[in-house]
């Protein structure tokens, strides 16, 4: 689903991903380790270009969003991303923060369907070969109902429904992570990224975010996972990326990664991590 | 002291009795008109600027969009705005042959000016908000436009408030040039009260105490904003 071709970034002199060739399938839940300062937040950010690539492609549904071309908005609805420090929208309560983004794209949408019929009727009435006008089956009011009933129905799922019409900074910390991965559930995407997203948590609330995000991994979501927490990448991933300067050094199963890592920097970088654990 | 209580009378006598306080109540309406449309208009002004100032520069068209702002901020800030407010009325409206009111060239260039003020203002406002903000809109794929108008400008304009409380109350201190251009304002009242008992003392007087009660009372309305907005805060 999404290949990534010698992909590389460039901070002025600085390489920080130096040519990273792999694959995301369809339904992988992707873990990527690696010592701090290795690139793996990079990696992830330039697969959706938040950060702009400097080098190679990245094919996502078959197009090259990394081509500064395309117009990347519209792929990224397609890929969610959660972040380290949750960024929730401060100015917006809860629901809000769920809604916006759907409501808006769906309102946008549908602005765009209105304009291109009005030209089209305008041209109808001057052609008699009369070209089919878009078919229009919703309305503002109906796209805010339905997107209110989706949000509703995420808080439900993670037992937030009481904090609907709250602002983010009452809530504890794996609250607002719980809520911004149903936040990027609500865009309906086909692959969530997620960049440590249990590393700005207190203990106590690292299990409830991992719960949510095994749940979605079990339902068959696509998923590429920066994380620190080993015993989660071994439960929950199929295959686990190994990188350090830039590059991927290793990749395997969980299992063979964990128990028999081939080269002398992923054990180096596992015997530090798994001794302090 | 005698004289004094002798001048508030003929002050009096022209301002109650033979209705100099309509001029006055006309001049603080004015006054009020000029400032509030300066200041809404200065926040839209301000608030492109600003956008377009910390937008990323790698495209062609923002670079030019900064290049134009930035002389427009150079021109506003660095010239007096009663000279301004001349070059409006007396260079500009003759040339495109446009008819405006004094009144109306007021509110535009005091909106103009305070434009560019503002900018500066909002651009510090949004340097202020989390850039982790702005990520997460792009992520879930909202433009930059629709991600700086919905997330990150209310927030920025939220940490602003008192500073552009600030900017209201320099615009209605500054409304006393605006009768260069024939515009009335409390100073064109006061000085009509004051010609025609030939008695300038007690006018001016007045009008400086209600300067003062007028920026005092909007300070204090600031204050309340502001407060209500750090208890929202807490609450929320
Ligand atoms: N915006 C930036 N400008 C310059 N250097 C950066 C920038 N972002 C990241 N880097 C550098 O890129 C390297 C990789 O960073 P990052 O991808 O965050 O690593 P990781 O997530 O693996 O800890 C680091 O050396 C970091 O200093
Ligand atoms: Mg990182």
């Amino acid at each position: 689903m999404i290949d990534v071709i010698d992909l590389r970034k460039r901070y002025g002199d600085l390489e920080v991903l130096k040519g990273i060739t792999t694959t995301i399938r369809e339904c992988e839940k992707v873990v990527i380790i690696g010592p701090s300062g290795s690139g793996k937040s990079t990696f992830l950010r330039c697969l959706n270009c938040l950060e702009d690539p400097t080098g190679g492609e990245i094919i996502f549904e078959g197009v090259n969003i990394a081509d500064m071309r395309v117009d990347i908005n519209i792929h990224r609805r397609r890929m969610g991303m959660v972040f380290q420090q949750f960024n929730l929208f401060n100015n917006k309560n809860v629901i809000e923060n769920i809604m916006l983004a759907p409501v808006y794209i769906r309102t946008q949408e549908l602005r765009a369907k209105k304009i291109k019929n009005f030209f089209i009727r305008i041209r109808n009435l001057f052609t008699s070969n009369k070209k089919e006008l878009y078919e229009i089956n919703t309305t503002k009011a109906k796209i805010i109902e339905e997107a209110k009933e989706q949000a509703l129905k995420l808080l439900r799922r993670i037992g937030l429904e009481d904090k609907a019409y709250v602002y983010p900074s009452t809530l504890s910390g794996g609250q607002k992570q719980r809520i911004a991965i149903i936040r990027s559930l609500a865009m309906n995407p086909k692959v969530i990224l997620f960049d440590e997203p249990t590393s700005a948590l207190d203990p106590e609330m690292v299990g409830e975010v991992l719960d949510l995000i095994k749940q979605l991994a079990d339902e068959g979501m696509t998923m590429v996972i920066v994380t620190h927490e080993m015993g989660f990448a071994r439960k929950v991933a199929t295959r686990v990326l190994f990188m350090d300067e830039g590059q991927i050094v290793e990749e395997n199963t969980p299992e063979e990664l964990f128990s028999n890592p081939k080269h002398p920097r992923t054990k180096e970088f596992l015997s530090k991590v798994l001794s302090v654990h | 002291m005698g004289s004094f209580a002798k001048k508030v009378e003929k002050f009096w006598e022209v301002f109650y009795e033979h209705g100099g306080y309509t001029r006055v109540l006309t001049g603080l309406r004015n006054t009020f008109y000029i400032a509030v449309a300066g200041l809404v208009i200065g926040i839209i002004i301000g608030t492109i600027i600003a956008i377009i100032a910390v937008s990323p520069k790698y495209k062609r068209l923002p670079r030019i969009l900064n290049r134009i702002c930035r002389l427009y901020v150079g021109f506003f800030r660095g010239s007096p705005m009663v000279v301004q407010l001349l070059l409006f009325y007396f260079v500009l409206l003759p040339l495109f042959g446009s008819r405006m009111t004094p009144l109306s060239v007021c509110m535009l260039v005091f909106g103009l000016n305070s434009g560019a003020y503002v900018s500066e203002i909002m651009r510090g406002g949004i340097m202020s908000v989390d850039p982790g903000q702005m990520e997460a809109a792009r992520a879930l794929g909202l433009s930059y436009w629709v991600s700086m108008l919905k997330v990150v400008v209310p927030q920025a304009v939220k940490n602003i408030i008192p500073t552009l409380g600030n900017e209201f109350i320099v615009l209605i201190k500054e409304t006393s040039i605006v009768s260069f251009v024939g515009a009335s304002d409390l100073y064109v009242a006061f000085s009509y009260i004051g010609s025609n008992t030939y008695e300038f003392m007690v006018p001016y007087l007045v009008m400086a105490l209600i300067y003062i009660v007028l920026v005092a009372i909007i300070a204090l309305i600031v204050k309340m904003i502001e407060r209500s907005l750090r208890k929202s805060d807490r609450r929320n």
